[in-house]
């Protein structure tokens, strides 16, 4: 059994831009922006980035293929550029890169960075990404709510759950992240929203409203990761420190065999698993001080409560009703307004959350600082509930 | 040995327009329009193909030899329809196959060729039209849609061929020049006194005159035709009785164009006591007039797509503008998720043609799970070993999951889909049509159906694959 990473890199800096629409800014000036940041933050000079992970999921929009629009945009001259795209894991795929090539003592700096320039497309939600000659030649190519609103239905089957109940659950959900938005001002969406409002929204994809659904946003976030050593040389006492990156991809039993009943998401239960073994987490109700989830709809933000072990499966219905995930609560989730409100801009968003967990675990984090930081986790999940990716990154701080 | 009709099957798409809202909506241009009761509407993804799957499936396709496709809206002009229907229902490669087009005979046309015919094996011949028609025309009230298949053997015969025969004569009381949607018609008083008046009932006296039956002896006169009464009165002028005249459908489906005699002939053979005889006209360019006897063995057939069936089914669609949005004649803002292009590789179209056309799955030889799509290793165990076909469209199945999608582009929205589990233990996530939101739940029993999932607008390529349709409970 490999020990993992856990402890072997420092985060030294992280920056991340403006979310939202960023109407003035294309996705080069918007990686400038997080990485100007994140260097500032790190104290080193550009000319000791050994290497660089560059994230972004669609080729439509956005830069096109490849690393050359990273490597150009942030004149990353002469080193290994690489690109990678995982869907909505995509920016912690680029985490996962930087962090393995640190950790493999291959270099010693590396820089991470994710971007996504959703705002170009024209329209709201998100294009439909190509998915293949064979599979275009048979499978639904349904919007992402319609994609994730199928947990809904199984997990009404399961559990019994009321058509009622369910949507007062979902629309807590996103309500608390409108009111944490309202503290995070590079949030896309800043802005508290009644009750009311969000359960009498336009339906998008059944039981699915419109503000069940995270903002679709422009972004940039980066990191620069070191060895722990690199890090305190650099002045950073006691530096934030990557616990576990983990993954998991389905291939293909979800979709294509009865053995799953829909009303949880497999990826992420895996990637749970081995995060919480590599970071040494023992019972993520009381080791986990806050989580940064992939609440690209609110149900995804339910069931992952579940899958995560935060909530016993079943009753994330009711613990999400009694605002266990509230800002007040046991286990904060979305404490900077998540996917929901501060934005999602794919490639950006696995870093994002990391940088909140790395603002939170330093006391950085301004007017929505949570006491007692121990843990902070970060959850990405790609694609669709029976075919998709998930990731769980954990930070924390090298000495707890 | 005797050749005649061994099965049929009917296919009648779900959804049906009142005449009434058809006639309101155009009241402000032609107050005169009137109509009763509905007619049946192609959804957007059924076309001249699609129905002809449907209605095959239905009759026997046990020992096909040949399949013939008579439409005159068949979607391809160079690209053989009727292989597309093979492909489908599953039909060997060996099958023969043919087109049958260009007049509204040419169903009978293509079945009175399959009983001539000596070829070993059943025929199997389709016939299937969705035709347009001009917003506030009499053929926008008349036309329907739908398909009717009838196999020929010589085994197990219901009803066999007693006289038949034919006329070519250039009386044209319609037309559609190639490429043009809709039909340029004639005076209807003309079509009835010199097209029927003397057309058909000469045509009738010649397929009776090799028999020993008078024209008093029809127990069934199937004649489709648009005009009031026009059955009626060539049933008159040629002896035939008035209450032989059969039921047309125009109470809830209209003409069906090339398949409405096979249509009503498969309804006649439906109601049909063995010894009674059923008269087939179809009018077009000419006519064919085909004579059937049924047997004792029809007591025993029960078709598993009977007419009345597919005619119960019908769903009233109250809304007008479906005609007109479906038939690509009023230009909707789906906004810009309706841009996607769709171009299908043919290559990988041809690759895959077992699971995109007859939707076969590969059944693993190691575990026994049954894989779709066929990748190069088994879902459950991982093996290797080639695949084994494995048929999913005849597969008992039932819901798992789905939503409504009202994001994503659908030219009938909300896009249903979801999860769906068949009963040999494959999952496969697929498109829900002909959908009531109240019997959609997680259990709800499928059947599946062949559509078209996408039109390439570029290049007028359809995308064919399988789409899941609910089932009521039984008994409700």
């Amino acid at each position: 059994m490999a020990k993992g990473i856990r402890d072997k890199v420092a985060i030294v800096g992280m920056g991340c831009s403006q979310f939202g629409e960023r109407w003035d800014s294309g996705a080069e000036h918007l990686m400038v922006e997080a990485y100007n940041e994140a260097m500032a933050d790190a104290g080193i000079e550009h000319s000791q980035l050994e290497a660089a992970w560059f994230g972004s999921a669609m080729d439509n929009v956005n830069v096109g293929n490849s690393a050359i629009p990273a490597a150009m945009a942030l004149r990353l001259e002469g080193i290994p550029v690489s690109r990678v795209e995982n869907m909505c894991a995509t920016g912690t795929e680029a985490l996962r890169g930087a962090a393995y090539a640190v950790a493999s003592g291959a270099v010693d700096i590396a820089l991470a960075i994710g971007v996504e320039k959703l705002k170009d497309t024209g329209y709201g939600g998100l294009p439909v990404p190509f998915k293949g000659t064979l599979n275009g030649g048979w499978m639904p190519l349904g919007s992402a709510p319609a994609g994730f609103a199928q947990l809904a239905s199984a997990y009404k089957a399961r559990y019994g759950v009321s058509d009622e109940d369910l949507k007062k659950a979902l629309a807590h959900v996103s309500w608390k992240s409108h009111q944490n938005g309202v503290k995070s001002p590079k949030a896309h969406l800043k802005k508290a929203v009644p009750m009311e409002t969000i359960i009498n929204a336009p339906m998008i994809a059944e039981p699915l409203g419109l503000f069940d659904c995270c903002g679709v946003s422009d972004g940039a976030a980066c990191a620069i990761v070191t060895t722990p050593e690199i890090a305190r040389a650099l002045g950073k006492a006691n530096p934030v420190t990557i616990k576990s990156i983990q993954l998991s991809v389905s291939a293909g039993r979800e979709s294509g065999t009865d053995q799953w009943d829909g009303s949880y998401v497999q990826n992420t239960r895996n990637a749970a698993r081995r995060a919480y073994e590599e970071a040494g987490v023992t019972d993520p109700r009381a080791d986990l001080s806050l989580l940064e989830v992939h609440d690209c709809f609110s149900i995804t933000e339910l069931v992952t409560m579940e899958d995560l072990g935060v909530a016993r499966d079943g009753e994330a219905v009711k613990d999400i009703l009694d605002g266990r995930f509230d800002a007040d609560g046991d286990v904060p989730c979305q404490i900077d307004g998540g996917l929901k409100c501060f934005g999602h801009p794919i490639g950006a968003s696995g870093l994002r959350m990391a940088y909140e967990n790395y603002l939170q675990l330093q006391g950085r984090a301004g007017e929505r600082q949570l006491d007692n930081m121990n843990l902070g986790l970060c959850h990405n999940l790609g694609g669709v509930p029976f075919n998709g990716v998930a990731a769980i990154t954990i930070l924390g701080r090298e000495k707890n | 040995m005797e050749r005649g009709i061994t099965s049929y099957g009917a296919y009648i798409p779900r959804l049906r327009i009142d005449r009434a809202a058809i006639a309101a909506a155009h009241s402000w241009a032609f107050p005169s329009l009137r109509g009763k009761g509905a007619r049946a509407l192609a959804n957007w993804d059924e076309d001249a193909v699609t129905m002809a799957v449907e209605a095959a499936r239905g009759a026997n396709l046990d020992a096909v030899s040949s399949i013939a496709l008579a439409s005159t809206t068949a979607p391809y002009a160079d690209l053989q329809n009727a292989t597309l229907v093979a492909a489908a229902a599953g039909l060997e490669e060996d099958t023969a196959s043919r087109d049958y087009g260009g007049s509204l005979r040419a169903g009978t046309s293509a079945l009175l060729d399959a009983l001539l015919s000596n070829r070993e094996g059943s025929a199997l011949i389709v016939g299937s039209d969705a035709r347009q028609a001009k917003a506030g025309s009499a053929q926008e009230l008349a036309f329907g849609a739908g398909a009717a298949a009838v196999t020929v053997g010589t085994q197990d015969v219901i009803a066999r061929l007693v006289g038949h025969a034919t006329r070519t004569v250039p009386f044209i009381d319609h037309f559609r020049a190639a490429g043009d949607d809709y039909d340029y018609v004639w005076e209807e008083r003309w079509i009835r006194e010199e097209g029927h008046g003397k057309i058909l009932p000469t045509a009738i006296r010649d397929a009776l005159s090799n028999t020993n039956l008078q024209p008093g002896d029809i127990n069934h006169f199937c004649l489709p035709t648009t005009l009031r009464k026009a059955a009626e009165a060539v049933a008159k002028k040629s002896g035939i009785a008035p209450e032989a005249v059969a039921d047309d459908l125009s109470a809830m489906c209209g003409e069906t164009g090339a398949a409405h005699p096979l249509m009503m002939l498969s309804l006649a053979l439906e109601k049909a006591k063995p010894g009674e005889r059923i008269m087939v006209v179809a009018f077009g360019a000419g006519c064919d007039v085909l004579v059937f006897e049924a047997t004792e063995a029809i007591t025993n057939y029960t078709s598993s797509s009977p007419v009345s069936a597919q005619v119960a089914r019908g769903v009233i669609e109250p809304h007008y503008t479906k005609i007109l949005s479906f038939q690509g004649n009023l230009e909707l803002d789906w906004g810009m998720r309706g841009e996607a292009n769709d171009k299908i590789a043919l290559t990988q179209q041809y690759r895959a043609a077992d699971q995109l056309m007859a939707f076969t799955g590969g059944k693993c030889p190691d575990c026994g799970s049954v894989n779709f799509p066929q990748l190069g290793k088994c879902v459950n165990c991982g093996s290797a070993s080639p695949l084994e076909p494995y048929d999913l469209a005849r597969e008992g199945a039932s819901v798992a999951s789905f939503t409504g999608d009202w994001l994503q582009f659908s030219p009938a929205p909300p896009l249903y889909f979801g999860l769906v589990n068949f009963d040999c233990g494959a999952r496969v996530l697929m498109e829900y049509v002909d959908v009531d939101p109240a019997i959609l739940k997680v259990g709800t029993r499928l059947r599946m159906v062949y559509r078209i999932k996408s039109i390439d607008g570029e290049r007028h390529n359809s995308r064919y694959f399988w789409k899941a349709v609910p089932l009521a409970p039984e008994g409700v």
